[in-house]
């Protein structure tokens, strides 16, 4: 069966072509060099590593939305401000209106993800760049929320939810924390710090793992296995391959791409509902150029720009490696303005190095 | 999906008519032949003399508005049989091959599939019928691999905890083994499309049409943007594909190529049938110049046995 002309790939050569390996060896890179230069500054300390880690499992929840819709063809800029939008409804219905928290978390989803589906369907309609549709969107949404929050309100930000997140048996899906006893315990033993002094006195300086962190590992884990081990994975590589030619292999394509943007839409729901119920807060404001952070993240796992292409493993990589960044230089101290020249510089090298591995994958390089 | 049934039609008029006059010098095989035997060296028995019809269009006109793109165009199909559609651009072959696949309703005439006449009301009547068409830019994704470009849409699945997931083992397997079979010798089923020559997307887009299903099979122009040896790659593709009784439409405008594979040639120009000829009974000179306008036409009619 097989061709003795025919060229075996080695081991490595078959690593390199895989989309997520840029990101795996920028993750390596960053770590090695923040253990060098930040570690004394307590970066990975128990709480260190959970500052970085909760900042890497925002970023890994509107990747993978973002990943998923980029590999199925196309954008959505509207993310950042879906998330300030769904954060105020779920603040505004029950700070507001006195709903129960389950309530709101329920509204902000249902919402969301209808606007989503109704991006999704304005780019299928009119045939126009998603660029284009979800930029509208990104302004619109944004200013809706402020006019909505302001009508109803008054204020811009809201705040006071902390108490009846606590209460509500919905909420701590999102802002709660898990393993509580376990770090408790490990306090106890003496292999994690506890506090000294004040009312949190004996308690772990890490309390348990948030649900973000939860979160993010089993929406990764989901859309990887939607991606690459189900038929409607395949769909999603056609639809953002070639549209024309998917649909002729008879790939219901419009619903494909709408059913993508209502997952990103969830995705920025999921991100809003954490963030509203772990600190407690809305505001209007919130989100602000997550979209691209989002967008960064998945090109910086692999993706192509163009569709068709990429790995939602890759796109989690990235989100780490922005966090470790992000948060590294904070704890190293250096100037947080590097931070975008950095980041900057990592969208460009990523871009020229995932046009690189394509053509070593359709083989144009050979 | 509904299988051509052999003992179903009646001969077609205009083939009897045809055979009377044939001219002895066919080297195309004995007059009444078996079907088509699958001997790797026998030569091929003329599938253009089988009795049973897959496809017929009857005096088919298609008119766009104002435009006549097809003024009366017939055409038949055999199974096992390579029918070259000739003729230049803007013969209407395009739009020929359309209204064979559904995509098109023809203004006036008749289709009968397997003897029965059918209407094609969308791309998907004809698919079901076992129409496949490949056009010229083949449907193949470049950055997917082989094996997920030949199950797209058609996707074998397994259970996995209840869930039902791509079965991958299977799609490799079967892409392997469907490749093998057309002579093309993969790396491996996971290499992107894009790594394969156009011969060897072609052959992996009518490899795909064939194992699910087809039973005729449209070609458009599929040797138009290839060289030589991709070229006769795909002429030995058609040719295979042929003698598992397959009925192939083989469009092109280039002369050799039809000459190289075809049974029967059929020359469109400006939206009519110049006439079918079938091989051995016209040559390439005489084809070239039907397709270049007609001019010799009075000449045609007595080599061509008076089947326009």
């Amino acid at each position: 069966m097989t061709d003795e002309r025919v060229k075996e790939l080695g081991f490595a050569q078959k690593l390199l072509m895989r989309p997520e390996m840029g990101a795996f060896c920028g993750v390596i890179l960053v770590l090695i060099f923040f253990l060098l230069i930040a570690a004394d500054n307590g970066m990975f300390n128990p709480d260190g590593i959970q500052n970085w880690s909760v900042v890497s499992a925002q970023f890994a929840i509107i990747a993978v939305g973002a990943c998923l819709l980029m590999i199925a063809g196309e954008f959505d800029l509207s993310v950042g401000s879906m998330i300030g939008f769904s954060g105020m409804v779920l603040a505004i219905a029950s700070l507001h209106f006195g709903l129960p928290v389950w309530v709101g978390i329920l509204l902000a989803f249902v919402l969301s993800m209808a606007l989503g589906a109704f991006n999704g369907f304005l780019v299928i309609k009119t045939g126009l760049p998603s660029f284009i549709v979800t930029l509208a969107f990104l302004y619109i949404l944004r200013g809706l929320t402020i006019f909505m929050s302001v009508t109803t309100t008054n204020k811009t930000i809201l705040s006071g939810m902390k108490p009846l997140a606590e209460e509500d048996w919905l909420a701590p899906f999102f802002g709660g924390e898990a393993f509580q006893g376990f770090f408790q315990w490990m306090g106890n033993m003496g292999w994690i710090e506890t506090y000294t002094r004040g009312i949190f006195e004996g308690q772990p300086v890490v309390s348990g793992v948030p649900a973000l962190i939860f979160w993010a590992v089993g929406l990764v884990i989901f859309a990887q296995f939607l991606l690459t081990r189900t038929p409607f994975g395949n769909w999603i590589f056609a639809a953002g391959g070639d549209a024309h030619a998917a649909a002729y292999a008879g790939i219901p394509v419009k619903r494909v791409k709408i059913l993508m943007f209502m997952f990103t839409a969830f995705c920025a729901c999921v991100f809003a509902m954490c963030q509203v119920t772990e600190f407690g807060s809305a505001g209007a404001d919130r989100g602000l150029l997550k979209e691209f952070e989002a967008i960064i993240c998945v090109v910086i796992g692999g993706a192509l720009l163009t569709g068709g292409y990429g790995s939602v493993i890759g796109a989690g990589l990235g989100a780490i490696m922005f966090g470790v960044v992000q948060q590294g230089l904070f704890f190293s101290g250096a100037e947080s303005s590097l931070f975008r020249v950095f980041l900057g510089g990592l969208l460009l090298i990523a871009v020229i190095t995932n046009t690189y591995i394509r053509r070593r994958v359709i083989g144009a390089g050979d | 999906m509904t299988s051509a049934d052999p003992t179903s039609d009646t001969p077609p008029p205009e083939e009897s008519a045809g055979e009377a006059t044939d001219p002895p010098a066919s080297p195309a095989g004995p007059v009444s032949p078996p079907p088509a035997a699958e001997g790797p060296t026998a030569p091929p028995a003329d599938p253009a003399e089988s009795p049973a019809h897959l496809l017929e269009l009857d005096n088919i006109k298609k008119h766009f508005g104002s435009v006549i793109a097809l003024d009366g165009v017939s055409f038949d199909l055999r199974p096992g049989e390579c029918h070259c559609l000739l003729g230049d651009n803007g013969a209407g072959k395009s739009t020929f091959i359309k209204t064979m696949s559904g995509v098109h309703q023809p203004t006036e005439g008749q289709i009968r599939f397997a003897g029965e006449p059918v209407v094609f009301h969308n791309p998907h009547d004809a698919i079901q019928r076992g129409i496949a068409t490949v056009y010229q830019d083949l449907g193949m994704i470049p950055l997917m691999s082989v094996s997920r470009n030949f199950f797209m849409g058609n996707e074998p699945r397994k259970r996995w905890l209840g869930i039902p997931v791509f079965d991958h083992a299977t799609a490799n397997r079967i892409t392997m083994e469907e490749m093998n079979r057309m002579g093309i010798q993969l790396r491996s089923a996971d290499q992107a499309v894009g790594t394969l020559s156009g011969g060897e997307r072609q052959t992996v887009a009518i490899a795909r049409a064939v194992y699910f299903g087809a039973k005729i099979l449209i070609l458009d122009e599929p040797t138009s943007a290839l060289g030589v040896r991709q070229t006769s790659n795909v002429l030995a593709t058609i040719d295979k594909v042929r003698k598992q009784g397959i009925g192939v439409v083989f469009i092109s405008h280039n002369i050799r190529h039809a000459i190289a594979v075809g049974d029967r040639f059929t020359v469109l120009n400006r939206g009519r049938t110049l006439g079918t000829a079938r091989r051995g009974e016209i040559t390439e000179g005489e084809l070239q110049d039907m397709m270049a306008g007609g001019k010799e036409l009075a000449v045609l009619d007595s080599s061509l046995g008076g089947t326009i």
